[in-house]
């Protein structure tokens, strides 16, 4: 691994702007370590070539008044990409090569970055493990067999191996938070309508985040500033100014009140993660912060609503892969319904079909009142909750996940349990609210555990204000073995 | 055997059955292509009769990531034909997915409204020979239009045309009150000719711009509570719907008679056959999963902006009708006529205001209404243009033609198009106004018939015809017939 990969995002760009580094060194140093990706498994599609060429064509002339000049990135494969195949981890998009740029990338690209690859991730977004993909599952660089979360699993995975210095991935119901803090990053999840959904394949519409994930804050906020724009093409885009996050960010969080929600300490949590989110509290209270105990009364109905709500829309909105259009069709059958039948069981892996069961038999007639209609009352009862809680706090600390990340095919036949993680991470989506992940410390294996800050819509600067604090006190510190270079 | 159609114009539509009478009780939900240029959730063009699949977006044809944006013009449109139907406009209202699997459906969901629509009870009123009768609106909503499957083209294949994809709908349903086939007629007629007046549909059938779902229910007469009723989907001229209502009324009759129920089921009206089909019944009905779409806010509608569309909206039929009769002195029925279509209306106000109204009534609704039927053209493609008309009254009424000439030219301009002054001119059909010349001719048939003269002065009134139609015979039909009577009393006095 070169050293210059080893390096934040926001280092590389200074060394950039400074002109010490070329946009090609730094692209073939990436592209260098991508080579190694085998075993990671982080990549599904690699734009090698065509990412050289962009770099050379940014040192010919290079433009260094954008946030990320010359900078290769490479994206979690649900984000559509022109010219370049975009299979959302799924058979059924397996050869799908979209004529146009979702709104998040086309941001990036306008602020001097290009493609470096798509990145692997569960089918349609829909997992906690990466283990569903159609592309195999991902490993996580902090150990082999170790899973690195989902569904950004190959985002996470690349970002901490050092295949891509910066990433962006989605987030449903924490697929970019656990990731991140299964792997040792940041991962940010925006308001709900601060990114653009345009071009992005949907999973569950009302959820759907996109986000940026970084090695440390300052690149987090620095990325989430390129992303960021109101689109008239997302009717849930939120039409604000545009700040700048990342002239703005600062370590002085003295007099924020940070809430210590008591319905997060659940049964079963390790003692480990107990002592993080005591240490989160104490260093958050070191840097000025008041810590105030409060009350997220209907936490414990997050979970199950999230299962109804995200299922009832993804059914609906994978009604489209039916083989008529685009993407995989099966050639057996007889008639349209035997072809529909036969494409999407063949198209679809189980867990996309298990939600979409799921959200199909949620929706049905006869039970829509008693499972969807009473989910979306109880998303707002959650959302109420958030509402009231910061009434009297400017931010909320929880951990990222129950546990660390936990080994390939542990949970896989377990679906209960693998839902269960994102128990701390569904209530955000929920409520339409910002999170972020940060790592903060490790467990007894050495294996990374996050810590996530809330805060609500539309503040994002405190929240990475907050972060970037904590970040500063905790002084995370990685060291990786290496061992899929071996 | 079932009986006949009762034959009064507006009377019920009673079956004579074998166990007593029977009411026929129908309901309509018209499908009302918004006129707009653009699709109700991307920027696509409507325009129709385009090559197959060259007016769809990326939205239309549901791609990976694609989102809709709800085009604003057809939001007014529709409030537009909402405050037409003197109905209350929601405030509130929201936008559901529909979801059902067909090749013609690229999103797998149809977006449409179903528990809260952008347009609430209304309702129009029913011009018929005895009277005028109320006709409930149950409600309005906005929806988008499937694409097409071709199924004829190829023996083994199915085509799709996806230009129709997300084109918007209005879906205005009516309340059950429809009761006789003349009545539909009227409704139809009504609703098309209100939004036309407004510029919301252009209420083309043939190119499927109106359509309806009709449903039918039967009732022993005199019952309050309705039948079961079925509905007859997608049928696209007043005629077909009428031939479906007559056969489905039937049908559930003979059936109720013969001791069988009417289950509530969906059917399809075969043209061929003038028969209704069961196209799947309750049990095998689609659950289309309604619910709102999320990637679509609830539409918030401002006050403001309903008054502002309000205050712009043009004159309608009914407020047309009453301002014609006190302006025009028409009577009600000819004013119905008059205002029954915006051309017409607008027709015959152009010929009205500048020329005698009365010949302009006369000569619209008589002469050019027959040369339309005659033709089976619209009013806007007929060659005798309103400029033209205003001419030919004109011609009568200054006295340079009599009425009966005017016919003639008439003939001639609804062929050609030809201009009637030029038409007079070449022809040499002004009629002989100069008095010598007139009595010149008069002494002569005076001469001529001395002994009508006679008899005529001795009291047989009636022979004064017969000296009128001399004088037109040797005039060749151009003496000015007040002209002539004036001359012929004073002679014959």
């Amino acid at each position: 691994m070169s050293d210059i990969s080893k390096k934040s995002l926001t280092e590389i760009v200074k060394l950039i702007k400074k002109k010490e580094i070329k946009s090609e060194e730094l692209t073939k140093s990436y592209i260098k370590n991508i080579n190694s990706d085998k075993k990671l498994n982080s990549f599904i599609t690699t734009c090698s070539e065509e990412a050289l060429r962009k770099a050379k064509d940014f040192d010919k002339k290079p433009i260094f008044d954008t946030l990320l000049p010359g900078i290769p990135i490479a994206v979690k494969d649900l984000f559509c990409t022109r010219d370049v195949r975009t299979t959302a981890g799924s058979k059924m998009l397996e050869n799908f090569v979209p004529n146009y740029e979702s709104t998040i990338t086309n941001n990036l690209w306008n602020e001097g970055a290009f493609l470096l690859g798509k990145l692997n991730c569960d089918e349609y977004a829909m997992g906690s493990s990466n283990e569903t993909s159609y592309f195999g599952n991902v490993m996580n660089p902090i150990a082999e067999n170790t899973v690195p979360g989902g569904s950004s699993g190959g985002s996470a995975s690349a970002l901490a191996a050092g295949l891509t210095p910066t990433t962006i991935g989605t987030d449903t119901g924490g697929s970019i938070r656990q990731p991140a803090s299964f792997t040792g990053t940041v991962g940010l999840k925006p308001t709900y309508g601060l990114c653009s959904r345009w071009g992005i394949v949907a999973f569950a519409s009302s959820l759907d985040q996109a986000g940026p994930m970084t090695k440390t804050v300052s690149d987090c906020a620095l990325m989430l500033q390129a992303m960021v724009s109101f689109d008239k093409k997302d009717s849930t885009s939120i039409n604000k100014k545009k700040e700048n996050y990342s002239t703005s960010l600062t370590n002085n969080i003295k007099g924020l009140k940070i809430g210590i929600p008591k319905e997060y300490r659940v049964d079963g949590m390790s003692k480990e993660i107990d002592k993080l989110w005591e240490n989160g509290k104490k260093i958050l209270k070191d840097s000025g912060a008041e810590i105030i105990d409060i009350s997220l009364p209907n936490t414990k109905y997050a979970l199950p609503t999230y299962y109804i709500v995200a299922p009832a829309e993804a059914s609906s909105n994978l009604a489209r892969y039916d083989g008529v259009k685009y993407g995989f069709r099966s050639n057996k059958g007889n008639d349209l319904i035997e072809m529909y039948e036969n494409t999407r069981s063949e198209g679809f892996g189980d867990e996309v079909k298990r939600r979409i069961l799921i959200g199909t038999y949620v929706l049905s007639s006869g039970y829509y009142d008693a499972y969807y209609i009473k989910a979306q009352k109880v998303r707002q009862m959650i959302k109420n909750d958030f509402d009231q809680a910061f009434k009297n706090v400017d931010a909320i600390l929880t951990p990222s996940t129950p546990s660390s990340a936990f080994k390939i095919g542990e949970k896989k036949n377990d679906p209960i349990s693998m839902y269960l993680n994102d128990i701390f991470t569904v209530p955000i989506n929920l409520a339409g609210i910002p999170a972020i992940s940060i790592p903060a410390g490790s467990d007894i294996n050495n294996y990374p555990l996050g810590m996530q800050l809330i805060c609500k819509p539309l503040d994002e600067q405190k929240l990475l204000n907050i972060a970037y604090a904590a970040e500063k006190k905790i002084n995370f510190k990685q060291s990786l073995n290496r061992w899929w270079e071996k | 055997m079932v009986g006949k159609i009762m034959s009064k114009a507006t009377a019920k539509y009673i079956i004579n059955g074998e166990k007593g009478k029977w009411e026929v009780v129908i309901g309509l939900e018209v499908h009302a292509q918004v006129t707009s240029n653009s699709k109700l959730f991307s920027g696509s063009s409507t325009k129709f009769g385009a090559d197959p699949n060259t007016q769809v977006s990326l939205v239309d044809s549901a791609f990976p990531g694609m989102l809709p944006v709800i085009n604003e013009f057809c939001i007014e449109q529709a409030i537009k034909t909402g405050l037409g139907l003197n109905a209350k406009i929601n405030h509130y209202s929201v936008f559901d997915r529909k979801n059902y699997f067909y090749a013609d459906l690229p999103q797998g969901y149809q977006i449409s409204q179903y528990k809260n629509p952008i347009v609430g009870e209304g309702e129009i009123t029913l011009d018929l020979p005895d009277g005028t009768k109320k006709i409930g609106i149950e409600r309005l909503h906005l929806e988008q239009d499937a694409g097409k499957s071709i199924h004829d083209l190829d023996p083994s294949n199915t085509f799709v045309d996806l230009n129709r994809s997300g084109v918007a709908l209005m879906e205005i349903v009516s309340k059950p009150d429809l009761r006789s086939l003349e009545e539909v007629n009227a409704y139809v007629k009504k609703l098309r000719s209100i939004m036309r007046y407004l510029g919301t549909c252009d209420g083309n059938m043939q190119e499927g711009s109106l359509r309806a779902d009709v449903n039918v229910s039967v009732r022993k007469e005199g019952d309050v509570d309705l039948g079961t009723r079925c509905e007859i989907k997608n049928v696209n001229s007043i005629k077909f719907m009428q031939m479906a209502i007559t056969y489905e009324a039937k049908r559930q009759v003979e059936a109720l008679e013969s001791g069988k129920k009417i289950d509530q089921e969906t059917r399809l009206f075969d043209i061929k056959r003038n028969e209704t089909r069961s196209m799947r019944s309750k049990e095998d009905a689609h659950d289309y999963r309604y619910f709102p779409d999320p990637d679509l806010l609830p539409l918030h509608l401002d006050k403001k902006l309903i008054e502002k569309i309000k205050k712009n909206l043009p004159e309608l039929p009914d407020q047309k009708k009453e301002r014609f009769i006190k302006q025009y002195s028409l009577t009600s029925y000819e004013a119905n006529i008059l205002v029954s279509e915006k051309e017409i209306s607008v027709y015959f106000e152009e010929v009205a205001k500048k020329s005698d109204k009365k010949l302009a009534k006369n000569w619209i609704i008589g002469e050019l209404f027959a040369s339309l039927n005659e033709k089976n053209i619209s009013i806007s493609d007929s060659l005798v243009t309103s400029k033209k008309m205003c001419q030919l009254i004109d011609s009568i009424s200054s006295g340079v033609i009599s009425g009966r000439t005017a016919k003639d030219v008439f003939e001639i301009m609804k062929e050609t198009g030809e201009d009637p002054k030029k038409i007079i001119e070449t022809k040499g059909l002004q009629q002989k106004s100069d008095p010598k010349e007139l009595e010149k001719i008069i002494d002569k048939i005076i001469f001529e018939n001395k002994d009508k003269v006679d008899q005529y002065k001795s009291g047989k009134d009636k022979l004064f015809g017969f000296f009128v139609g001399q004088v037109m015979k040797l005039s060749g039909g151009k003496a000015n017939p007040q002209l002539v009577n004036e001359i012929l009393k004073q002679k014959l006095k």
